[in-house]
């Protein structure tokens, strides 16, 4: 997935941390600007208050500020960054007895199907494992049915094409809210891939696990988001 | 009833295998064997091509989520922290 725009548009890693090292206040401000969003939104995975993530990521920059000169270009600045807040987060998760045992992946959230079993048909019936009905199509689906082809389906609440409008207003609290009830491990590994778009190598660096770990943390909360927007969009399916 | 045609292979992936591998697909992380039975099960399955484009659906719509600023006081507090040097 591409990364988001602000991070784009910032100077290289060089150009930046040489800046910062000379104190260049428009360059901190670039930085603070362009990644505290993403700061915020992760160190909500880790702690239990919106006030608490913003101390977090406030004590996170300080270290920055504080470490910045000992930055060995090991990793990319940004994840270097957001390494100092994941273990910062951690931290004052435990200490908030919100605390994630990463290390003892996968947890008893991160098993069985991913999908309701029910959707599928079941042993005696003639093609079983496979779906009884096809998920129902969403508003601005590329691959929705060929109305020639198919029965017709049920009128779809009339929802903005994706493709040409920002989110509604309404889908971001579905997302927002399908977030919040995510495991805070699976909701974190969703957060920077989805969110901040990084990439899997990076998230494995930041969180330190494995990509595999990763991966399965990744799979279950698309899964669980995809199905509540399927709530959504097509009524459960 | 939406029974996909033509599934007679005895290595054909069922829909409920595959929506628990479309994460490692979308990631290129299966093994060639796997790769392949995912590639054959979607070009016989309308219901998990949509499957598929509902979850990158998903992902594309998650990175479209607005995200929270810092409050000004603690941009501004950063700010000073920033200036006054170590």
């Amino acid at each position: 997935m591409a990364a988001r725009v602000e991070t784009a548009a910032l100077p290289a890693d060089e150009a930046l941390v040489k800046r910062l090292r000379e104190r260049d206040e428009e360059a901190f401000e670039l930085v603070l600007d362009a990644w505290s969003p993403g700061m915020l939104r992760v160190a909500r995975g880790f702690v239990t208050t919106r006030a608490s993530a913003e101390e977090v990521v406030q004590e996170a920059w300080l270290a920055v500020v504080e470490g910045v000169d000992r930055f060995e270009y090991r990793s990319s600045l940004k994840t270097w960054v957001f390494q100092i807040l994941v273990n910062l987060a951690r931290r004052r998760g435990s200490q908030e007895r919100r605390s994630i045992p990463w290390s003892s992946l996968p947890g008893a959230e991160d098993r069985g199907p991913t999908v309701d079993p029910a959707l599928f048909q079941g042993p005696g019936e003639p093609f079983p494992g496979h779906w009884r009905e096809f998920p129902a199509p969403w508003p601005g689906s590329a691959t929705g049915p060929r109305p020639a082809k198919r029965r017709p389906e049920p009128a779809v609440a009339p929802v903005q094409q994706p493709e040409d409008h920002a989110l509604s207003a309404e889908l971001q609290d579905r997302l927002a809210v399908a977030l919040e009830k995510l495991p805070p491990r699976q909701r974190v590994v969703i957060t920077l891939r989805d969110l901040e778009g990084y990439e899997s190598h990076e998230v494995s660096r930041i969180l330190e696990i494995s990509a595999g770990n990763q991966r399965v943390l990744l799979h279950r909360a698309r899964a669980f988001v995809r199905g509540e927007l399927a709530k959504y969009f097509g009524g459960g399916r | 009833m939406t029974g996909p045609a033509g599934v007679t292979a005895d290595d054909h992936l069922a829909c409920n295998e595959f929506v628990e591998l479309v994460t490692a697909f979308l990631e290129r992380a299966l093994d060639p064997e796997t790769e392949r039975r995912v590639v054959e099960h979607l070009a016989l399955c309308e219901g998990c091509q949509r499957y598929l484009e509902q979850c990158r659906q998903t992902i594309a719509r998650l990175g479209e989520l607005p995200a929270d600023t810092l409050p000004a006081p603690a941009r501004a507090a950063l700010l000073e922290a920033f200036r006054s040097g170590r």
